[in-house]
């Protein structure tokens, strides 16, 4: 009988690079099941939800992405502040969030799906999304044609490195993670009160 | 004679009413008519929290959905042109491999299903009914426009670092100066280029 657990070590001893080990793999399918099943449910898996958004008509993606913000940076700034968990900070790089982040948000309301929401999409049924999904695997190339290009330039411009913004406004922390928590959840009940949805 | 004007009305009405379906399609497309979310968005929003708190502790990586089709893009190029795929700046830095991310995304997909199967709300659907109200029921139509948006998307994400998951909630919860700048500029192009679509 194979023993699992001897199994696992033996196929970590001599790592095959183009795939992570078992039990690392089998959290992401655990915690990947439980974020679909959350985004369908919170029916952020629908075209016209998304777009409603977009048109500033349904606050449904507002008000769960804000809910999950101030939810997990509770959490998370705790847990860091104990030792328990590490930041996974990406570096800012002004230019390029600026630009990228305008061509998404184009290419999103052209989709009607964003890369999270369109698996979301697809597992509910709304085939549509395999054509949208077929254009994110096309622009993964693409960008990864200019790849070169884009590190030389677009990526070098207003480089900021890891960067939070209590670090850019000088403040501590913690205080920061408070203020603006308040801030948020303020935010939350104003949407409440003046979007049904 | 009042009961003649309205027959006539009512006569007029009846041929003008596929021309009025169409007009009517045009500009006041309301998402509000269509179906909403099945559960509150606050308990979906702490759920996603909650579940970063696990990802972090458990997996020391946060949610993310963008790079999977990196990774799948990588795969196919390094099946069709192992050395060039190899040879690009991106791929060097991000090698393709069967990641944490890879079969989170997967998983997403069944999690998405799960709770549509479950909840009676499986689509099974070529376009969307509010896409239809708009522009059709041409698939081929919906097809190129979603197509391209996602080649702009994965374009975008990948200069931007991150898509509405990784920067969107993942980086924000960090206070990541680049997810917040992101996020922002995400609802900026998207705001914009959604009114031209269905407003205009």
């Amino acid at each position: 009988m194979i023993d699992p657990g001897k199994a696992v070590q033996q196929s970590t001893e001599k790592p095959d690079p183009s795939v992570a080990a078992a039990s690392e793999l089998l959290f992401g399918a655990v915690f990947g099941v439980a974020f679909g099943f959350l985004l369908q449910k919170g029916g952020v898996g629908k075209f016209n939800v998304l777009i409603g958004q977009l048109l500033l008509q349904d606050f449904t993606v507002a008000k769960v992405m804000l809910t999950a913000i101030v939810v997990g940076m509770v959490g998370i700034f705790a847990l860091h502040h104990f030792a328990k968990v590490n930041l996974h900070i990406k570096p800012t790089r002004v230019g390029a969030n600026i630009i990228g982040g305008l061509l998404f948000g184009a290419g999103f309301a052209l989709m009607g799906y964003c890369p999270g929401t369109a698996a979301v999409a697809l597992g509910q049924g709304n085939w549509d999304a395999l054509f949208g999904m077929a254009g994110l695997v096309v622009g993964s190339w693409i960008f990864a044609e200019l790849s070169g290009w884009t590190k030389r330039t677009i990526e070098k411009w207003g480089d900021l490195g890891k960067v939070l913004l209590p670090d850019l406004l000088y403040l501590p922390r913690v205080p920061f993670v408070a203020i603006f928590v308040v801030l948020l959840t303020a935010g939350l009940f104003v949407l409440d009160r003046y979007f049904p949805r | 004679m009042r009961r003649h004007r309205k027959t006539s009305c009512l006569v007029g009405g009846l041929a003008l009413l596929p021309l009025h379906a169409a007009v009517a399609a045009e500009p006041g497309v309301n998402a509000l008519s269509y179906a909403g979310p099945a559960w509150s968005p606050y308990v979906v929003g702490a759920g996603i929290g909650v579940l970063c708190w696990l990802t972090f502790y458990f997996s020391d990586s946060p949610i993310g959905a963008s790079s999977f089709y990196a990774q799948v893009s990588g795969f196919i190029g390094k099946l069709f042109a192992k050395r060039h795929t190899e040879s690009l700046v991106y791929f060097k830095d991000n090698p393709p491999c069967v990641d944490w991310e890879v079969v989170f995304v997967v998983a997403t997909i069944a999690g998405g299903a799960i709770a549509a199967l479950t909840g009676g709300e499986f689509a099974n659907e070529w376009l969307p009914p509010m896409w239809v109200a708009r522009f059709g029921d041409n698939i081929a139509l919906r097809a190129v426009v979603a197509f391209g948006g996602g080649i702009l998307m994965a374009v975008g994400a990948r200069l931007a670092g991150g898509c509405t998951s990784g920067h969107g909630i993942s980086g924000t919860l960090q206070l990541n100066v680049a997810s917040w700048i992101s996020v922002v500029c995400f609802f900026i192009g998207g705001i914009a280029v959604a009114m031209l679509l269905f407003k205009l």
